[in-house]
């Protein structure tokens, strides 16, 4: 067995990752990156839009501000000193990726270009505001690319498709990880003195959904088995707009330059949901509102999508009926949606300019996960005591900034934000902290696990355990829940778990690049998050941001303005029937409702 | 639709003579809009297990998934099978990439590529102190649009693999190395460019290029790269990066 020993371990290699690589390697800390892909290979490339930060290079703009839509975006269940610090700290955090190199757009006094974006303001919520920060419509392609220019730069050592698969606890300390080394087959230990997690999201336990086939909540369920709760997983985002059947993400900019979500009748049903900004609504109302429409059979052919149109035609029409004069044509399309027509084009050979594409939620974010200070320290209870060696930072963390439902750019303002924070403080952790002795055989339970999928005489095919899960998730705990299908999916996924456990075969027996064994232990991941999901949506009884319940249909800020702190009861990590315990008593942060009324929790209205 | 898959496989753990092999696999309803990946999806989910090859963002964006299909390079995520199914059979053939030591069926050993990457200085490059107001370093947006088209590069490996004089001497950066170091030395910010313009000015540098032009067809992220090569052949000749890029010709991609 090989044990590599480095003062800081970093688990992913996306935008927060990197981040926190460089930033933990700036005082000489030795840093390693595991990484269970290459670097670039990382979702954070997939970002198009941009990442919001109150430069106020266009017009006038202050961080308070972003904290405020950032906590009314969340529907009042962020962290307010959470979402300070994020609006704060992103003004440093992007003027330092330019001086990376980062090719953003320029303003014509060459400043960094902003622009708007949904649920983006000046004054609190006065109007739109231009806080967006791009680099054409590729904006986490080019962050994770400069950062990772960096960190080669920097000479921070990368272990490349090292896919990490347990963390190694002395005592309630963090010490180090166990990573399977996928050209090989064979275990590894990092033996650290930090760890920070920086795995991603899981949107994958769902069947239609905008993330990578790689995204399936390793980081989280690693920790989870080993006692650490996740925080408020019962708010997961699902994109309005994602390609019907692919979940591919089609950009919200398609409504802002006037595309219209219509029914199978052909009518424009935003007009009925939010009859002020319609089809620019917030992403959980407007996927919301398409559930509606499907549920009334008014889907396209009666199926589950509805369409968007941006066909100059439809979209003229439209501008003519609200009395504006601004039209576009279709050489208009092709200059401002050039990614869009390419991706209907080639995914699902549909041409925008002349016929609507078909869309469905898709899928996309999770605003829960490891519970995390503002420093990107991991804690452990209600009262914030920390593991101490153990970090998380971007979508697998739940600082919280997000809340209820995340504001669009704010993803990689979180990444960049807390990724950096945690290389900061990882980095002054480790000049007085010692490496903690690994306990003896680290390895063991997870070398069993391993053999106990390999060997596996059942006859259920791993795929047939996965499609199932993502089938019940996307059907009883997306958009729109209630107690009786939740219990559904609770049921079906202890079968799942049943049969997972006793019941399936994989085919390649060999040790070299065996995905095949991969995608097993994977499986086991979501379902651990499809627990924890399911379990803590059913216990919240509210409607909130993205959790939107049937049966509770209003906010209830007398019981429910607190996190979910979801745990795993079972000691053994692989336990065949785990157990899981609630708790709801981590009060939410209100320090700026404590001195400006305006941060206190209203009726979220657009 | 049935197509039948013609798969290079390979497995490096079949014994002492294990040597590649190609292996049919017939799928049925298949629609003419699914991805070609998907479609190894279902022979790996449904048939055989073992067939290995990497993908992750399923959307073009990622870079894993670059493969030889019907003899050219494309990433598998981004194909539709009914662009690229012949005969009577609906046959697609699938292959590694070209170039890079096969490690089992799809997957190649991706260091190589990466070293030559790395030779590049593929950083932002520049020692003068930040602006002292704390804020960002000023650049125009048509400089900024100078280096557009190569800040799009994936690092999949499609053009370099595509590359005959790549193939002839793996010691060649290869074009996508060329294409990151572009993208610096044509950045008005950047400092390091004539550091990188001797790299290239090496023997295994532009000059193995010989223009021919399979490079531009087989990126997935439509960058115009045997021009790039070209440029910076231009800016080696002329010891100089200005005046060689004319924005007016820039590729007119995805401006806001």
């Amino acid at each position: 067995m090989k044990i590599h020993k480095h003062e800081v371990v970093i688990i992913g290699a996306g935008g927060a990752g990197l981040m926190a690589a460089l930033y933990a390697s700036k005082d000489g800390a030795d840093v390693a990156v595991v990484s269970k892909l290459y670097p670039t290979r990382s979702h954070t490339g997939a970002a198009l839009g941009g990442i919001g930060a109150a430069l106020g290079n266009l017009e006038e703009d202050k961080p308070i501000w972003h904290a405020f839509d950032t906590v009314k975006g969340g529907d009042y269940l962020a962290d307010q000193d959470a979402a300070l610090i994020l609006a704060e700290n992103a003004v440093d955090a992007i003027v330092e990726l330019e001086h990376m190199g980062l090719p953003f757009d320029r303003t014509d006094d060459g400043r960094i270009s902003q622009r708007r974006f949904g649920g983006h303001t000046s004054n609190f919520g006065e109007k739109p505001v231009r806080r967006a920060c791009h680099s054409a419509d590729r904006t986490g392609h080019m962050i994770l690319q400069t950062l990772y220019q960096q960190c080669i730069k920097n000479n921070v050592n990368f272990f490349d498709e090292y896919h990490v698969v347990d963390v190694i606890m002395n005592g309630d300390v963090c010490v180090g990880a166990v990573a399977l080394e996928l050209s090989t087959g064979e275990f590894h230990i990092f033996h650290a003195k930090a760890i920070l997690f920086a795995t991603g999201g899981w949107g994958r336990v769902w069947q239609i959904t905008s993330n990578a086939h790689s995204l399936t909540g390793d980081g989280a369920a690693v920790v989870f088995r080993r006692g650490v709760p996740m925080e408020d997983m019962e708010f997961y985002q699902f994109h309005p707009t994602g390609l019907y059947g692919l979940g591919v993400l089609l950009t919200e900019g398609i409504r802002g330059e006037g595309g219209i979500l219509l029914n199978r009748n052909g009518e424009r049903f935003m007009e009925k949901y939010a009859p002020k900004i319609k089809d620019l609504a917030s992403r959980d109302v407007v996927s919301r509102s398409i559930y509606f429409e499907v549920r009334d059979g008014k889907g396209i052919n009666g199926s589950n999508y509805v369409h968007l149109d941006i066909r100059p035609q439809t979209v003229n029409r439209y501008l003519a009926e609200a009395g504006e004069t601004r039209r576009i044509d279709e050489d208009y399309i092709r200059k401002n949606l050039a990614e869009t027509l390419d991706v209907c084009r080639t995914y699902i050979g549909v041409d925008p300019l002349t016929e609507p594409i078909p869309i469905q939620p898709t899928a996309h974010y999770a605003m829960g996960g490891i519970p995390t200070n503002i420093d990107a320290e991991v804690i452990r209870d209600a009262s914030g005591t920390v593991v101490r060696g153990m970090y998380a930072a971007g979508e697998v963390a739940c600082v919280s900034v997000h809340g209820a439902n995340r504001l669009g750019t704010n993803s990689l303002v979180d990444l960049v934000v807390f990724g950096r924070r945690g290389g900061m403080k990882m980095a002054e952790f480790v000049k007085t902290a010692e490496f903690l002795p690994l306990p003896n055989n680290p390895t063991a339970q997870i070398e069993a696990e391993f053999q106990r999928i390999r060997n596996g005489k059942g006859k259920t095919r791993i795929h047939e355990l996965r499609t199932r899960m993502q089938k019940v998730m996307m059907d009883h705990v997306s958009v729109f829940r209630t107690e009786d299908t939740m219990q559904q999916a609770v049921d079906e996924l202890i079968e799942l778990r049943r049969l997972y456990m006793n019941d399936t075969f994989i085919e390649d027996k060999g040790s070299k690049y065996n995905t095949d064994l991969l995608e097993a232990w994977e499986l086991g991941c979501m379902l651990d998050m499809a627990d924890v999901t399911a379990i803590s949506a059913i216990n919240r009884k509210e409607s909130r941001g993205a959790h939107s319940r049937e049966d509770y249909k209003d906010r209830d800020d007398v019981k429910w303005l607190v996190h979910t702190l979801g745990y795993r009861e079972t000691d053994d990590p692989y336990a065949p029937t785990p157990t899981y315990r609630l708790d709801t008593t981590k009060a939410v942060n209100m320090s700026l409702a404590d001195s400006d009324p305006r941060f206190v929790p209203k009726e979220r209205v657009y | 639709m049935d197509i039948t898959f013609r798969i290079r496989r390979y497995n490096p753990e079949s014994g002492g003579k294990a040597k590649p092999f190609w292996q049919e696999f017939e799928l049925k309803d298949v629609a003419e809009t699914n991805r070609v990946l998907e479609m190894l999806h279902r022979v790996k989910w449904e048939q055989d297990g073992t067939l290995s090859f990497r993908r992750s963002c399923s959307s073009g964006i990622c870079g894993s998934d670059a493969m030889r299909i019907n003899g050219r390079n494309m990433l598998a995520c981004k194909v539709l099978v009914r662009d690229v199914v012949r005969g009577e059979k609906n046959t697609i053939q699938v292959e590694p990439i070209l170039g890079l030591p096969v490690l089992k069926d799809l997957i190649v050993d991706m260091e190589p590529f990466f070293a030559h990457y790395r030779e590049v200085m593929p950083y932002f490059i520049n020692n003068d102190p930040v602006p002292a107001d704390g804020r960002e370093r000023l650049q125009s947006q048509e400089d900024r649009d100078v280096f557009d088209d190569t800040t799009n590069c994936i690092l999949c490996a499609a053009c370099t693999t595509s590359c005959p004089s790549f193939w002839a001497n793996g010691k060649y950066v290869g074009p996508a190395a060329i294409v990151q170091a572009h993208r610096f030395i044509f950045d008005s910010r950047d400092q390091g460019w004539k550091d990188r313009l001797a790299v290239l000015s090496e023997p295994n540098g532009v000059w193995r290029c010989r223009t021919i032009y399979n490079c531009t067809p087989a990126c997935p992220r439509n960058i115009e790269v045997t021009r790039a090569i070209g440029e910076v052949k231009l800016a080696i000749q002329r010891g100089k990066r200005e005046g060689i890029i004319d924005p007016a010709t820039i590729p007119a991609k995805f401006h806001n």
